[in-house]
């Protein structure tokens, strides 16, 4: 399964890049949970503290399951307005 | 029987609505006045128009600020205020809102946001305004970088209280 991987504002500077692609061979029944996609998309074994995780542009938690297709972003809090 | 439900569901909350982001600077006024031109025309039932401007303070925690980025999530941002617009709907009679929101680079007292409702009455304009208003704050994805006067830069880690 392959899942696009989108990073935002002072987390897209911080990790250096603004999206990966991420290919998951062993997926368990289709699905991984966004924490396991958090640590192979970004090598990090933490979640920062204020981590927002939205799949296909609605929020979500990060114990969400995503499956292949979806487009998961990883943003610090909004403040826009 | 639920299909049917949701169908009705979103007939109910459909409403006039126009969500616009812009990159360069905007005159909220204009924006607001050729819409309402645009899209009430020939309408008579509305008696309450209540509108929201937020445009760039040159402070923020006590430091001078030059100017800001403005940074968001395209898709995203269209969907959450469409969300929140929906949301408004079905709590106030709201017969019709603008939402336009600056990103890019942005100087003190430019126009970032405007949000305008308008309704039969002026409770519904007044409160589905301030509502959204705050549910944009904390749900829309656009995020905020400051370049200070003293040279640094540094991004705005949250909302202010109000």
């Amino acid at each position: 399964m392959s899942i696009k991987v989108l990073y935002f504002a002072s987390l897209r500077e911080e990790i250096g890049r603004a999206s990966d692609k991420i290919d998951i061979s062993d997926a368990n029944n289709g699905s991984v949970q966004v924490t396991q996609l958090w640590m192979k998309a970004t090598g990090r074994d933490s979640l920062p503290d204020e981590l927002l995780v939205a799949v296909n542009q609605e929020y979500t938690s990060i114990d969400a399951f995503v499956k292949d297709g979806d487009e998961v972003a990883f943003f610090p809090p909004v403040t826009g307005g | 029987m639920v299909m049917r439900w949701r169908f009705f569901r979103q007939l109910r909350v459909a409403s006039l609505r126009k969500i616009e982001i812009v990159e360069s600077i905007f005159d909220p006024w204009k924006l607001q006045q050729d819409y309402q031109n645009q899209s009430m025309q020939g309408k008579t039932d509305y008696g309450a128009t209540a509108s929201f401007i937020g445009t760039m303070r040159d402070f923020n925690e006590g430091d001078d600020v030059n100017s800001m980025v403005l940074e968001h999530y395209p898709a995203m941002t269209e969907r959450q205020l469409h969300q929140i617009i929906d949301e408004a709907c079905e709590q106030w009679a709201v017969q019709n809102t603008l939402i336009v929101h600056r990103v890019g680079e942005i100087l003190p007292a430019e126009p970032i946001v405007l949000v305008a409702v308008w309704s039969a009455h002026r409770a519904a304009a007044f409160d589905a305004c301030r509502f959204l208003m705050e549910a944009l704050k904390h749900r829309a994805p656009f995020w905020k970088k400051e370049n200070l006067v003293e040279g640094s830069t540094r991004w705005v880690e949250k909302n202010t209280a109000g």
